[in-house]
């Protein structure tokens, strides 16, 4: 094509602090095209979007559009120059409805009634031209999500914005509604709109895109045409072909089954099936490695394990049936029973940020009658053991009473495995156990928890970073959209295999290994 | 790292906040033809250069201590209670049933089970706004608010239509019975050789206002409630991973502090005033907010901005009566640590951030 | 309770209930754009001393007003300011403006007038004085309308039909208006209105100042036309009430009106207690009359009787996300 790119990106570039989300990043898009930006969570894909809507200022680059160079300062001049976003989170007024959602910021003039039946005609025009049916009267909150979905991009075409950019919005619609989605998305390429899809599922890209562009970690690694690629291709890109930190450990030597998972559903509290009804178990000595993008469901899991979330099915702990709601569902009753929890992020659950790291030792397990002396906490003693964990764990610096948010990310962490860890679990449900966190403190932590399993304790590991997975699990279960694609083992799979799988791409393999395992 | 050292955020800020108080107030002061040194120095010969001034200043001081000490409490669990004001006004009904219907045969028995009485008298006025806010999420600041209004409402009923005795015209109690008179600094401290506070209100409720600050400074860092109430108030999601129940740490903490509020009146009614009057509790309720914000809700912040407050307050009544100075400055300066320690917090901490990152900068 | 008891008792709901209608009103804008305003009070009190002050000096009771409106406008930028600029806690913001009022009130009253901290009494210009409404004594003499129309619609001072004319105004405003629609978003989920390129910030100022206003003219009623002169503390709450009104009527322009009708109502009776004990043949205590209000808003927001859902974005300062 010779006319010029509808969008293009020269040499973005954007740090947080000390960290670099976007470095000298390019992408040209032509103009009628559907682009795909893959990449997994964190690569800096959503930061580059929010760079092109305004929201952030890029410490270096230029964008241009339709040939011209355009600065982008606020969200306003997105607007103006023809971009629309469709962002993860959507950004209605929830009890409006969805005619007052489509004009607010875009009235034309200072009463509403014009404005409204403007919109109303202009979106009657719309619905017919790319499909997209919404009630105009309906309020936002009484609407299903895909719906609320077409309202946001009914915003963007209301103000007639020639290039569309969404993000990851598939993350939360029904298969149907994905697939209507991309029937619109369809059409609106056909009528000329050119879109940017930002996801991290494989089949979407192969499905509808023109052209992708692979990010990892703050770089753009690859610009290739759709037709010319494959899912194994973009999967080994996307994951990179990273040197294992390989973990030296002994074959596993599984010994009887510590816990058991029937059947398990979680429902969030905006109503979303999270987890659909899996199965799964662990044994002792072993380390089941769940492995899937971020938002399938893995989070619910673990959370419903330590207690925190409620579900229905069956969960039994050494046997034992333990309540999944109600009274005796919290993390007091779950640590009872055996299990410890470093939650997947540290600084939200695992720690008290304002507390010391000797409070945070005996987090969770505060009220253990080893901790009092009489009607107070025996903080000496407290602070004694705390000393000697930190000392264990080489937690730097080893001073018990710096409050948590003044140690760095690993030795954060190494606070959190101390306390759960030294507690002699039967079960360990570790997520993320290495984000944020610097390489010297990610092979102590694996090596801790590769020593747990050889004095024959039970863990459940979650993990977004596959080579982790790979490296420490002696199984391997990938999770997508809420279900349990398939089971593999660890010496038999790849890195590639393992990516399909994540991106909702199975064969039967998969299945009948299950059931064999 | 933290952008500033800790002692800055403790010490400096407030101290920043305070001066800028006592700034904006001087400028009040000239503005209406009064000297602002002459009226400082005023104040603390009345408050603090005799025994007596210290005997109101000590008396305004404990009421301070534990309005103060209430508000502290549900802070650490990230809660604003409002209604000290109306929770002590609970209390002291609960003292007056206590003093009026019990026959106490000694002022030591009868401190306990008054005490007793307000603790629980208030604890009760501040169960019903936590309830709510835990089971059906009311929000706390204003079902306080509104309680505060009640108490008010039940406390005239009870003076006027149950207390009142008969033929007065006073909304007001009888005199208490003699035996559960509390012994003032006065009749501790004072000698015939040596007079000491001499007609000050300050009496033996100060040093259970003083135990009440090791109380609390025990409770929120020396026990598993207080651990669990500080884990609280600083992350629910936190608090909900380690097993902590969000609905029984609200409702234990506002029960802490509405009796911490409600204890407030032994010290005005049975120790001051020996009856239970319609105004005794005098917005000390709403000082507890200015004194909690000032200590940083630490008990022994909270004991220092309680003195602080008590010698306002005294040194106010002083220039009152010595000058046009109407004791209402001493609102207006109330007002204004509020606002700047509690509101504009971010307006004194931003410029002190930045000067101490440049400070740092500098040394590296 | 014969007729004219009864005009006379509705005459004096509507007199009580004009101030909280007017704070309720003020508080309605600045509560829908997201800016909790629990300084009600405090705005309202320094406005009826400012207007009472400068009415009696100028001699202009529309000059009082304006002043009244002036000082509370300092207010609402004081509350502007910490909650939206510095993002700090907008409760104990507005507390700590409505105590400021309540010292400085008396303090700026005691330097200028020294009569114990109130103005002067005001008289003739000085005052809102009541207006006859055309026809009002023709009609007078028509059996039923006329003693209504001139006892209980005609008669009051103009405050009290702007603020019943600033109910359908401010309805009109919220809802019929893009001014109305960006407010109501702004409260709900500021996020929308910043993702399609409108000022969160000058919304939520101009809401605040809005409220300012309102307040500003709820205190120069109190001080200039329910009562001759400004006393200490003479809003003596009404600031909640109205806070407590606006749950009540969960943040809507009519509810509101209702609801502040039914606590001057309350108000009233607090007066003639005697009314109730000879309509109902119960006695009923003044106290809890007085308290009625505060306990119903207390039932309304603990949901047992419909739910009053607060703006969602209330109390929360705006910060962009990452």
């Amino acid at each position: 094509m010779t006319t010029a790119p509808a969008i293009e990106l020269k040499g973005i570039s954007k740090a947080f602090g000390p960290v670099q989300a976007n470095k000298d990043i390019s992408i040209s898009v032509q103009p009628g095209t559907i682009h795909g930006i893959i990449g997994e969570n964190g690569a800096g894909k959503s930061t580059l979007m929010s760079i092109l809507y305004g929201f952030y200022k890029a410490d270096k680059g230029e964008i241009f559009i339709k040939g011209q160079k355009t600065a982008i300062p606020d969200s306003q001049a997105a607007i103006a120059a023809g971009i629309g976003m469709v962002f993860q989170h959507f950004k209605l007024v929830e009890n409006f409805t969805v005619l007052e959602n489509i004009i607010l910021g875009a009235e034309d003039g200072g009463l509403l009634r014009p404005s409204l039946a403007k919109a109303r005609k202009e979106l009657a025009h719309l619905a017919a031209e790319y499909e997209l049916n919404v009630d105009p009267d309906a309020l936002i909150e009484n609407l299903s999500v895909g719906h609320q979905q077409r309202v946001e991009i009914l915003k963007a075409l209301y103000r007639q914005a020639e290039i569309l950019i969404l993000d990851e919005p598939t993350g939360v619609l029904t298969p149907a509604e994905a697939d209507q989605l991309f029937r619109i998305l369809d059409r609106l390429r056909e009528e000329g709109k050119t879109i940017i899809l930002i996801t991290h599922k494989l089949r979407e890209i192969m499905d509808i895109t023109n052209t992708v562009s692979v990010m990892r970690r703050g770089e753009m690694t690859a610009t290739v045409k759709t037709s010319e690629t494959s899912p194994e291709h973009l999967a080994e890109l996307m994951v990179g072909r990273k040197v294992l930190l390989r973990v030296d450990k002994k074959p596993a030597t599984p010994g009887e089954t510590v816990l058991e998972v029937e059947k398990l559903r979680v429902i969030d509290d905006k109503g979303v099936e999270r987890v659909k009804g899996i199965d799964l178990h662990v044994r002792k000595g072993e380390i089941l490695g769940i492995a899937g993008v971020a938002g399938n469901g893995q989070s619910e899991l673990l959370e419903v394990l330590g207690g925190i979330t409620d579900a229905t099915g069956t969960i039994r702990m050494n046997g034992t049936n333990l309540p999944l709601s109600g009274k005796g569902a919290h993390g007091q009753s779950r640590r009872h029973a055996g299990i410890a929890h470093v939650p997947e992020d540290r600084q939200r659950e695992g720690l008290i940020m304002e507390y010391t790291a000797w409070e945070n030792v005996v987090f969770g397990y505060h009220l253990d009658p080893e901790y009092q002396k009489g009607m107070l906490m025996d903080n000496a003693g407290i602070q004694a053991t705390a000393q000697e964990k930190m000392d264990r764990f080489d937690v730097r610096p080893p001073h018990p009473k710096l409050a948590a948010k003044n140690f760095s990310g690993g030795n954060q962490q190494k606070i959190v495995l101390a306390r759960e860890i030294e507690r002699n679990p039967d079960l360990l449900l570790i997520g993320q156990p290495t984000r944020g966190v610097d390489i010297g403190a990610i092979e102590f932590i694996h090596q801790q928890i590769v020593q747990l399993r050889d004095q024959g304790k039970a863990i459940l590991l979650v993990s977004v970073e596959l080579d982790e997975i790979l490296s420490l699990s002696d199984r391997i279960a990938v999770m997508f959209d809420g279900h349990m694609m398939g089971e593999r083992d660890p010496a038999k799979t790849d890195e590639k295999e393992l990516g399909l799988m994540m991106a909702g791409i199975s064969d039967t393999k998969a299945t009948q290994e299950q059931a064999h395992g | 790292m933290g952008k500033m050292p800790h002692w800055a955020d403790i010490v400096l800020i407030p101290l920043i906040s305070l001066l800028l108080a006592a700034v904006l107030s001087s400028l009040v002061i000239l503005a209406i033809g009064e000297n602002p040194i002459a009226a400082f120095k005023l104040m603390v010969d009345g408050a603090l250069m005799r025994s007596a001034g210290w005997g109101y200043t000590l008396y305004y001081a404990t009421n301070f201590m534990f309005t103060g000490l209430a508000v502290a409490v549900a802070f650490h669990a990230r809660m604003f209670n409002i209604g000290g004001e109306g929770q002590a006004m609970l209390g002291g009904l609960g003292v007056a049933f206590a003093c009026l219907y019990i026959p106490w045969p000694h002022w030591s028995i009868a401190i306990l089970g008054a005490s007793t009485a307000a603790a629980l008298f208030g604890a009760f006025w501040a169960l019903i706004p936590a309830y709510l806010q835990a089971k059906r999420g009311s929000h706390i600041v204003i079902t306080t608010i509104m309680f505060n209004f009640i108490a008010a409402a039940l406390l005239n009923y009870f003076l006027v239509n149950v207390l009142r005795p008969p033929r007065s015209m006073d909304p007001a109690t009888a005199k208490f019975p003699e035996p559960t008179h509390l012994p003032s600094f006065q009749d501790m401290f004072s000698t015939a050789e040596n007079p000491l506070f001499r007609g000050a209100p300050a009496n033996v409720t100060f040093f259970i206002a003083v135990a009440a600050c090791f109380l609390v400074w025990f409770l929120i860092w020396r026990t598993k409630l207080g651990y669990e109430i500080r884990a609280f108030g600083f992350s629910e999601s936190g608090a909900k991973y380690a097993g902590i129940s969000p609905v029984r740490i609200t409702v234990i903490a506002m029960l802490i502090s509405g009796a911490l509020a409600g204890l407030m009146s032994v010290n005005t009614t049975m120790g001051e005033s020996e009856r239970l009057v319609l105004n005794s509790t005098e917005g000390a309720g709403f000082i507890g907010i200015a004194v909690a914000l000032m200590g940083r809700s630490h008990p022994f912040g909270v004991f220092l901005a309680a003195i602080l407050f008590g010698f306002l307050y005294q040194g106010g009544a002083e220039l009152a009566l010595w000058t046009d100075i109407p004791r209402e400055l001493i609102v207006v300066i109330q007002a204004l640590v509020i606002l700047f320690t509690g509101a504009l917090d971010n307006m004194v901490r931003m410029p002190l951030e930045k000067l101490f990152l440049a400070l740092r900068k500098g040394d590296a | 309770m014969d007729f004219m008891t009864l005009l006379q008792l509705l005459d004096t709901t509507v007199r009580l209930a004009t101030p909280l209608l007017l704070a309720c009103l003020a508080g309605l804008y600045s509560e829908r754009a997201g800016i909790f305003d629990i300084g009600l009070e405090g705005k309202m009190l320094a406005a009826a001393f400012f207007s009472a002050a400068f009415a009696y000096s100028t001699g202009s009771v529309w000059l009082g007003l304006l002043a009244g409106i002036g000082i509370s406008l300092v207010l609402s930028a004081i509350h502007g300011l910490a909650s939206i600029t510095f993002r700090g806690n907008q409760l104990i913001s507005g507390l700590a403006i409505t105590m400021l009022a309540g010292g400085m009130t008396v303090l700026i009253a005691q330097d200028w007038f020294s009569q114990g901290g109130r103005t002067p009494q005001l008289e003739g210009a000085a005052r809102f004085n009541p207006i006859t409404l055309p026809f009002a004594e023709a009609l007078r003499d028509v059996p039923f309308i006329g003693p209504l129309y001139y006892e209980l619609i005609s008669g009051h001072p103009i405050l009290v039909y702007i603020a019943l004319a600033l109910v359908p105004i401010t309805w009109w405003v919220l809802f019929r208006t893009r001014f109305g629609l960006r407010l109501r978003a702004v409260g709900e989920n500021p996020a929308s209105v910043d993702t399609a390129g409108v000022s969160v910030v000058t919304l939520r100022y101009s809401a605040v100042m809005i409220c300012g206003v309102l307040c500003g003219l709820a205190g120069a009623y109190l001080a200039t036309a329910l009562q001759a002169g400004f006393v200490k503390d003479m809003t003596a709450g009404r600031g909640y009430i109205a806070l407590a009104a606006l749950i009540f009527a969960k943040w809507r322009p009519w509810y509101a009106l209702w609801a502040t009708l039914l606590f001057g109502l309350f108000q009233a009776l607090e007066l003639r207690p005697d009314l109730i004990e000879s309509a109902l043949g119960v006695k009923v205590q003044v106290q809890l009359l007085g308290a009625l209000p505060y306990i119903l808003t207390v039932v309304i927001l603990a949901g047992f009787v419909g739910k009053a859902i607060p703006p969602r974005a209330g109390g929360e300062p705006y910060v962009k996300e990452r």
